[in-house]
């Protein structure tokens, strides 16, 4: 229900902001003959009043049908969107786990000595991290891993390869705060009755952190994956822009600049939709690790 | 008592002096540059074309071979002052929303805080690239669209902060004495929530500063004759294999403004959350890129 809200909220304003902003899709360098322009408008139903266009978009997107692109001729925005989609995902994923992966051993490590050489180490580089903007690390990394090292290749779409350093600069930052929270909840339960019990009785060490410490010092990770994954995907539309990925990312601004209405509405209406969906996971990934919340 | 606190804060008393101090150092730079530099914004220098540093110029030039310390620092003095004017109109609407839904409590606080979650789940950069875009750059646009989007969370923690505050005697009482619900807020709650508040402030900062950075570097930002940290950066990258120093210095000062703000805001919050117990788990770092 709320996610229905939410994306119906987000529809209706970004809707409205297009249709308000000065200038139309049809705005070229040259003037259109005033009958052709009128032809083009009714073609595309831009003749009508906005609420109208407005109630037909809507209309048909319950079909799922999200409207012919008006610069992209010939295509539709569903064939545009799954074009560059399949990269895009594959990208945020990469990011995703290697974020996670990264996050949670250097907090585990970072928490288990708190004050630590090792711990000191890990969080400076936590916090440089999260310092470190994407649009300063992934060129950055370019230069390094492609143009002086030549390890990975530098852009382009082909292979695994492809992708590891653009999902390496996206997961950083978030590896960092990941991290941050990981040892803060780690340190936070370290020293509680149950883990002195587990160990009382003789747990290894190893199964003491993944089954006893673990669940609960991941749980503000969880609530922190939202936010996350709406910032993975914006970030996203510099990685590929940086990378020349061709996901859907490189697609927003031009189609904005453009005023191509549909293809604008289609990529906010894929971004809110993943994101409202991860929110949904992960609130129900709390009630799976925490089961007191399951009642709430 | 006394003894064990004071203990406790002194050492990061102690830590907060880095980070301030790098602070202070390149905002001081940065209003100082204009008399330090010999070179003007848009001044060339035919001599030096995309030079690398030297005593003429601290940070090389750039590829037109203007003086890359005097626009680093005008870059400094308008990314920070975009920082400072969206940071204030956040805090303002955050502070308005959140002080009036936890002190009305009941219904309107449930309702003003479901929005708050609704709004949570809005890719919200998208939002400000399309009016941006849309609207054209106008730097007023920039500030408010930024401003807008990075209240949510000084909403949510001004709220329960109202919401303890609420209850206080003295909040109580001046409600008997029939004081307006106005004059209470102002006068009784806000100052009473100011730690939390300046915690919002030092983590609202960065997090808005990278934002600009990150649409400057995509080229709707600050634009011509005008410059800031993004839009060098993104110069800089254009040429980094040539001229690496174009990207080193823009970026280098960013990560350290951002890597300072973050630090000293940490600090601030666990001393704060250490006196009440107020922040509780409200982990207030979103990085936004």
């Amino acid at each position: 229900m709320m996610m229905a809200v939410t994306l119906l909220a987000i529809i209706t304003l970004v809707f409205g902001m297009l249709r308000l902003a000065p200038g139309g899709p049809f705005d070229g360098e040259r003037d259109l003959p005033p009958e052709i322009e009128a032809n083009l408008k009714a073609a595309y139903h831009l003749d009508e009043p906005i609420v109208s266009q407005y109630f037909r978009y809507l209309g048909n997107l319950i079909q799922g049908d999200l409207g012919p692109s008006f610069r992209h001729q010939d295509f539709r925005v569903n064939e545009l969107i799954a074009a560059g989609l399949p990269t895009s995902a594959l990208l945020g994923t990469l990011s995703l786990l290697l974020a996670l992966s990264l996050g949670l051993s250097l907090g585990v490590f970072g928490g288990m000595n708190p004050g630590s050489t090792l711990d000191n180490a890990l969080m400076g580089f936590a916090n440089l991290s999260i310092a470190a903007p994407t649009i300063i690390t992934a060129p950055l990394m370019v230069l390094v891993f492609s143009i002086f090292l030549s390890w990975f290749p530098a852009g382009g779409d082909g292979g695994l390869m492809h992708y590891i350093l653009p999902s390496m600069a996206l997961a950083l930052p978030f590896a960092g705060a990941i991290a941050r929270l990981v040892r803060a909840g780690v340190i936070e339960c370290r020293l509680e009755p149950y883990i002195v019990t587990a160990r009382a009785k003789g747990l290894p060490e190893r199964r003491i952190v993944y089954r006893h410490i673990l669940p609960i010092a991941i749980l503000p990770v969880l609530s922190f994956l939202g936010p996350m994954a709406a910032a993975l995907l914006t970030g996203s539309i510099v990685i590929e822009q940086v990378f020349d990925l061709p996901g859907i990312g490189r697609y927003f601004v031009q189609a904005a600049l453009n005023r191509d209405y549909t293809l604008v509405m289609g990529m906010v209406l894929v971004y809110s939709t993943l994101i409202v969906l991860f929110n949904f996971l992960v609130d129900l990934a709390y009630a799976w690790l925490d089961p007191r919340l399951k009642g709430a | 008592m006394a003894f064990q606190r004071n203990r406790a804060t002194q050492p990061r008393l102690q830590a907060l002096g880095l980070p301030m101090t790098l602070l202070c150092v390149i905002l001081g730079a940065a209003l100082l540059a204009p008399w330090a530099s010999d070179w003007g914004l848009q001044d060339i220098d035919w001599e030096a074309i995309q030079a690398p540093p030297s005593s003429s110029h601290w940070f090389g030039t750039d590829m037109v071979g203007r003086d890359l310390f005097t626009r680093t620092m005008a870059g400094a003095r308008t990314s920070i002052l975009v920082a400072l004017i969206a940071t204030s109109i956040s805090l303002l609407i955050g502070i308005l929303w959140g002080a009036t839904a936890g002190y009305a409590g009941g219904r309107i606080d449930l309702l003003m805080m479901r929005v708050v979650d609704l709004l949570y789940g809005l890719p919200f950069i998208l939002i400000v690239i399309l009016l941006v875009v849309l609207f054209g750059r106008q730097p007023y646009l920039l500030f408010a669209s930024l401003g807008a989007i990075f209240w949510l969370d000084t909403a949510r923690i001004v709220r329960g902060q109202a919401l303890r505050l609420r209850q206080a005697d003295f909040v109580q009482a001046a409600r008997c004495q029939g004081y307006r619900h106005t004059y209470i807020i102002v006068h009784h709650l806000l100052p009473n929530m100011r730690g939390p508040l300046l915690v919002c402030t030092t983590l609202t900062l960065p997090a808005i500063m990278l934002a600009e950075s990150f649409i400057s570097f995509l080229g709707l930002g600050i634009a011509e004759p005008n410059t800031s940290w993004g839009t060098l950066i993104a110069d800089g990258t254009q040429s980094m294999e040539a001229a690496p120093w174009m990207l080193f210095f823009p970026g280098t000062l960013l990560i350290g403004c951002i890597w300072c703000c973050n630090t000293v805001g940490d600090r601030l919050q666990n001393q704060v959350s250490e006196g009440s117990h107020s922040l509780g788990k409200s982990h207030l770092r979103t990085p936004t890129r």
